[in-house]
């Protein structure tokens, strides 16, 4: 019997592993959806303000006015990035997903790929009020272009550069750095007595991913050929990665510990005094939450190379954003495009983008003084002028994990006091390429 | 266990129920006797099959498939790669094969650290528990916190202490006993091989301490007292009384803590996130990452499929030779 029962625990623990990867096998419904139960509905949103909680208290007074013009009762589920991805795919393998839900825009042609989501042809597009009332930077993020998005804008970002005005002012520094040479030079004058010129988040995936792909479109680098295929070894990719890692190991303008930073940490140096500048998007309703008021802060565009667009472009941000879904086997079609409708109506995004401190994807909306804030303003100029998205590919997200990865262990061997060569880049990029699926 | 525990509680019961009846003609009574147990472990095996059996079925028809995102939606279309998949987890020339190959070795050398750490932990403080003492329950209580602490609180907790800046080992390693010239990192680079080792011995160790202390209460305090009586110090009661007597219990403690630790994927998930340090990539979060990460759900399958052959071997291996131990003891 002894023997029967380490076979049982043994079999528990070995079928629980397998479950890891098999987590059941739906197959897939028609396409289109259906209106089978068109009285309620289920959105994911993402976790977009300081915490979840946080985030429920602003999105469901609006749910409740959606309930009451439609009738439609939405059931909702923050969904904390870090789970969100892997929550989608396992909704996509079930089939039992939501019916409407937010996805980072820099996944679209990933999960466009999956064939999971409603794609927005014209006469969806239609039920909503038509593309054209839709930024074209942020559509530009919806899906591999030549095929119908996958998703539509719902509020928009970029990156600028946040500074601390009391250490620039102590530092005797006037103004925030144009290029980068002005920031390694800036960055030297604030890097000292336990202080740091730049915040980073060394151990974050996606937030090393924005940061090389504006430095490598700066450098003319693509990360991936016009056929869609990896290329990450190129010369301006692998001087992209070296040129923000070097701010660390060479330059020393970035504490050795951002390395291990990926909840955020550096944001708390910065309102802390403890770091005087971070590249971000919409950081503003984050530092009043960490107790530093709106006039303790300045934006500026994120620096470029120095001398003219030479070699690349004068791309200082990616366009950064969340877009929202629809489910292709929803139970509930007339809905979920109703709810889709209502989110991107010019009063909605006029009143969550003002909450979030984000862009609305919608032009009409973007005329509300509230958006003519100074910081507002530099991250609407990038996003209309200066601004690319990530590329539209479908293994997009798996670039992200393993570009993301391979800078944060280049980071983390900068902190250990390791040298970052050309050569130790390329390799570590050319290792990320080959994790690749082969398409 | 309850599949085990069913029939031997079961048939005792109907025949107490129905004396001397057993042996009679009446076949309907004698078709429920036999019936019963089967019928009482029915509700088990098909959970079994259900819970247990097919997922890893599905699994391992999943290990033969180029299931990629494209696939996802409807994966019983993906098509057949045949032994693709495995070719590609073990060919050890490329990167995917190399670093597998590498997850596998650190989660051999982090499981064995770790099961001989919390078995020598535990049993050492079962053995002192054995005496009584003033505070000996309040003490028994505090042991087990960590086993009764929900895994997620408290492995955030410890990423936290391990915060190279922030965090309070380095705290007092170096700014109290100033044993380290500089801050050292845990979470990234070499060290977090030792940082996950700490916290899942931290961990472990109370299950093995309540097993061991299970076990101690079966041996007779006779044994003791003659050993000593013989003349045997507290060293040789321990290794001559103690030890062989709680061999059977052993058994099964290291290999339920062995499986437990070679899987463990919440305490390297929490601590590290997504992508964990080349030190401490242990193989439950290598798949993970080979499967949801870069969307390879067919090699990652065939990983699971490698990984449970693995441990069904060393299972089997165990089985053979404890069991064999065990005939020779009770002849």
């Amino acid at each position: 019997m002894r023997r029967n029962r380490a076979v049982a625990s043994g079999a528990v623990a070995v079928s629980l592993l397998v479950t890891v990867t098999a987590c059941g096998g739906g197959s897939a419904t028609g396409d289109g959806g259906s209106n089978e139960s068109p009285k309620t509905l289920t959105y994911w949103a993402s976790n977009q303000g300081p915490n979840i909680e946080a985030d429920k208290k602003i999105l469901e007074p609006e749910l409740k006015k959606f309930e009451q013009r439609t009738g439609i009762k939405v059931k909702l589920e923050v969904v904390p990035w870090s789970d969100l991805l892997t929550r989608i795919m396992t909704a996509t393998t079930s089939g039992q997903g939501p019916d409407v839900l937010n996805i980072g825009n820099t996944w679209s042609a990933s999960l466009q790929s999956t064939g999971a989501l409603l794609p927005w042809d014209e006469k969806n597009f239609s039920k909503i009020g038509g593309k054209d009332r839709f930024v074209e930077a942020a559509l530009g993020s919806t899906g591999t272009a030549g095929s119908d998005p996958a998703a539509v804008p719902l509020y928009s970002m970029s990156y600028a550069l946040y500074y601390n005005k009391k250490m620039f002012a102590d530092a005797g520094i006037e103004k925030p750095p144009a290029t980068w040479d002005e920031m390694v030079a800036t960055g030297k004058k604030l890097s000292k007595d336990g202080k740091w010129a730049l915040g980073a988040e060394g151990a974050n995936l996606s937030n090393n991913i924005h940061q090389v792909f504006v430095l490598g479109k700066q450098h003319g680098a693509d990360f991936f050929d016009a056929e869609g295929k990896p290329d990450f070894t190129s010369d301006g990719a692998v001087a992209a990665v070296k040129q923000y890692v070097d701010f660390m190991a060479k330059d020393k303008i970035i504490a050795p510990g951002n390395a291990e930073y990926a909840q955020n940490q550096s944001l708390s140096d910065f309102a802390k005094d403890k770091t005087a500048m971070v590249l971000w998007q919409a950081a503003a309703s984050t530092f009043k939450s960490q107790g530093m008021s709106d006039d303790e802060w300045g934006v500026a565009p994120v620096p470029v190379q120095a001398g003219a667009p030479g070699q690349g472009k004068n791309v200082n941000s990616m366009v950064a954003g969340i877009n929202m879904a629809v489910f292709k086997n929803t139970k509930n079609l007339d809905g979920a495009l109703e709810f889709v409708k209502f989110m991107t109506s010019d009063e909605e995004q006029k009143l969550l983008c003002k909450t979030y401190g984000s862009i609305p994807p919608v032009k009409a909306a973007q005329s509300d003084p509230a958006f003519d804030r100074p910081e507002l303003k530099v991250l609407r100029d990038t996003l209309a002028t200066s601004a690319e998205a990530l590329p539209q590919v479908p293994s997009e997200s798996q670039f992200e994990t393993v570009v993301g990865t391979a800078v944060k262990n280049l980071f983390a061997s900068a902190a250990d006091g390791g040298e970052v060569t050309t050569e130790s880049v390329k390799a570590e990029l050319a290792k990320a390429q080959q994790q690749m699926p082969q398409q | 266990m309850n599949t085990t525990a069913v029939p031997a509680t079961g048939e005792p019961a109907v025949g107490k129920n129905s004396p001397g009846a057993a042996r009679g003609p009446r076949r309907p009574g004698r078709t429920r006797r036999t019936a019963l147990p089967y019928l009482l472990l029915l509700p088990a095996l098909l959970l079994e099959i259900l819970i247990h059996l097919l997922p890893i079925v599905i699994g391992v028809a999943m290990s033969f498939k180029e299931l990629t995102q494209f696939y996802l939606r409807d994966w019983g279309a993906a098509p057949w790669r045949g032994l693709d998949n495995f070719r590609f987890a073990v060919d050890f020339d490329t990167p995917a094969g190399e670093s597998l190959l590498r997850s596998f070795t650190t989660t051999c050398l982090f499981t064995v650290l770790s099961v001989g750490l919390c078995w020598l932990l535990g049993t050492a403080a079962a053995v002192f528990m054995q005496e009584t003492f003033r505070g000996r329950g309040f003490l028994r209580a505090l042991f087990l916190v960590p086993y009764a602490l929900p895994v997620y609180a408290a492995v955030i907790t410890w990423s936290f202490m391990f915060q190279r800046d922030n965090g309070l080992i380095n705290h007092v390693l170096h700014d109290q006993l100033g044993l380290t010239d500089s801050p050292s990192f845990w979470l990234i680079g070499d060290n977090s091989f030792w940082a996950l080792l700490i916290v899942s011995v931290w961990k472990g160790w109370p299950f093995a301490f309540l097993i061991v202390m299970a076990g101690l209460q079966n041996i007779p305090k006779e044994l003791y007292e003659a050993g000593a009586l013989d003349g045997a110090g507290v060293w040789q009661q321990i290794r001559k009384i103690t030890l062989p007597s709680l061999r059977s219990v052993n058994q099964v403690l290291v290999l339920v803590l062995f499986l437990w630790t070679f899987n463990d994927f919440n305490t390297p998930f929490v601590l590290f996130g997504k992508s964990a340090p080349e030190a401490a990539d242990l193989i439950s979060i290598h798949i993970y990452q080979s499967s949801f990460a870069t969307w390879n759900f067919g090699a990652g399958a065939a990983m699971s499929v490698l990984l449970l052959l693995f441990l069904l071997l060393v299972t089997g291996v165990h089985l053979f030779f404890t069991s064999r131990g065990r005939k020779a003891t009770d002849a």
